[in-house]
């Protein structure tokens, strides 16, 4: 790689419109969350959270659905371009999982009284997906030859997938076949009026736009990434011949 | 003569490592001691209340399952991490799915001689009941075979790294958590702790096998190829 084509930025003109656009809306989405919109007559101030917690939940399924179809194209068509998606999008993924789950357990505390809910099957099975694609991150992050590196880590990941419907099925017939009366059957059905409805679409938008925002970068730096690692042994043996030839030269 | 099938060539790398594990006595010498030693923590934790520790009996059980487990498979990839034997193996010209099978053959089979001496281990420590027998060798049958292919594939996929020991278990226990919960359900019904259909648990647990297996199948090959 030669100075001239030295990459200085992960920045394009298109990232640049697109974080403005994210960060534009962030704005309004807080706004429009903390502001404008009302409060909830059942949950309160509480329905506020819904604007983090749902749009949080989205991604995290996006991501990992990405990271599904990313595997099986390295697993098919032997793509390392693929491969740096599913890695982007499993990280970016992991982060929104953390986080629903968190403001999931901030939200649960004063509605059901209790920070976690084992009879909750969604809850239960994100919780899993998010530890499945913590072990995805931990096996990526171990130095191996790229394509061994995709091969094994889209393995784990479309397995991590095909869990899911196990595990949620198992977790739902747990409880529900257990005859407990769980805080979930005082259903959540929170009459959402036109404003709180229009936030919570606009905020699955916004986390829509910082996703991508995210993901072109993070994809861009893991490219950067796997180009050091294939040059820099050519890079470092072109400079220790260049110090020969000096030295040569110079005797 | 060679023996092409399937079903001959698991045999061959299941008998193998049946043998290595009999001839080293590792299984025999650690993992046991260790699902005993599981148990007699769980008293420890649970303050030796008898009341407590019948009524957790099937859950308890199981995680002492899972965890032996998590040692087996790791055993059964420690005995190929010599140089040369994963090469040997793959030179061997025997077909992936069956060095697959053959493997988790032969950590199914272990389990199930581990279940049964813990299953006395709850009964002389936990004072358990044992009741619905039928249930609890169907139960105790097929739920090693879920755990042993899902072992076996996370097994090959960990096994030429040098994180192994910490990575298995982070990937594979999530992975097992509907076997934990089918096989504790099942069991729980088998001995009248609750009052569920435990043969429904059965189905789920052999439709995990099944899938398990079939993931198995078809994905050992590439992973073995460049573990």
């Amino acid at each position: 790689m030669t100075k001239a084509d030295a990459v200085t930025t992960t920045g394009s003109r298109a990232t640049r419109i697109l974080a403005a656009l994210a960060a534009l809306g962030v704005v309004w989405l807080v706004l429009l969350g903390l502001v404008f919109s009302p409060a909830d007559q059942t949950q309160g101030e509480l329905v506020r959270l819904m604007y983090v917690h749902v749009p949080s939940a989205w991604l995290a399924y996006l991501s990992f659905s990405l990271t599904a179809v990313g595997s099986a194209f390295v697993l098919w068509k032997k793509s390392q371009w693929w491969d740096l998606v599913a890695a982007s999008a499993a990280e970016i993924g992991v982060l929104f999982c953390g986080l629903a789950l968190l403001t999931g357990m901030i939200w649960g505390r004063p509605t059901w009284g209790t920070y976690w809910e084992w009879g909750d099957a969604r809850l239960v099975s994100t919780l899993v997906l998010f530890l499945v694609f913590v072990g995805y991150l931990a096996i990526r992050r171990i130095p191996a030859d790229p394509t061994v590196r995709a091969n094994r880590s889209a393995i784990v990941a479309l397995i991590g997938v095909v869990n899911i419907p196990l595990v949620h099925f198992s977790v739902k017939w747990w409880r529900t076949l257990h005859q407990e009366a769980t805080v979930l059957s005082t259903d959540f059905d929170p009459k959402l009026d036109d404003l709180m409805l229009f936030t919570l679409f606009f905020s699955v938008v916004v986390f829509t736009l910082v996703f991508a925002w995210l993901l072109v970068h993070r994809f861009r730096i893991a490219w950067l990434e796997d180009q050091v690692d294939m040059h820099s042994l050519g890079i470092a043996l072109d400079e220790r011949r260049r110090e020969a030839e000096l030295v040569g030269g110079g005797s | 003569m060679v023996d092409t099938s399937l079903f001959g060539q698991a045999r061959l790398v299941a008998g193998k490592d049946l043998r290595v594990e009999w001839r080293s006595r590792v299984g025999m010498a650690q993992v046991v001691p260790f699902a005993v030693l599981v148990l007699v923590i769980f008293a420890f934790a649970l303050d030796g209340n008898r009341q407590t520790l019948q009524q957790l009996t099937a859950g308890l059980y199981w995680i002492a399952v899972l965890f032996s487990a998590v040692m087996l498979v790791q055993r059964a990839f420690a005995v190929e991490a010599d140089p040369g034997v994963r090469e040997a193996l793959r030179l061997s010209g025997l077909q992936p799915a069956a060095v697959f099978a053959g493997k988790a053959t032969a950590i199914a089979l272990q389990l199930v001689v581990l279940e049964v001496l813990l299953a006395i281990g709850v009964v002389v420590f936990f004072t358990a009941e044992l009741d619905g027998w039928g249930l609890l060798a169907a139960t105790g049958l097929v739920a090693p075979v879920g755990i042993a292919s899902a072992g076996t594939l996370y097994g090959v996929l960990t096994a030429g790294l040098r994180v192994k020991e910490t990575l298995l278990p982070l990937l594979l226990l999530p992975v097992l958590a509907p076997v934990l919960i089918g096989a504790t359900r099942a069991m729980g019904a088998a001995l009248g702790d609750v009052a569920v259909d435990g043969w429904s648990w059965f189905n789920f647990l052999a439709i995990f096998a099944l899938v398990y297996v079939a993931l198995g199948l078809v994905a050992f090959g590439p992973l073995m190829e460049e573990s």
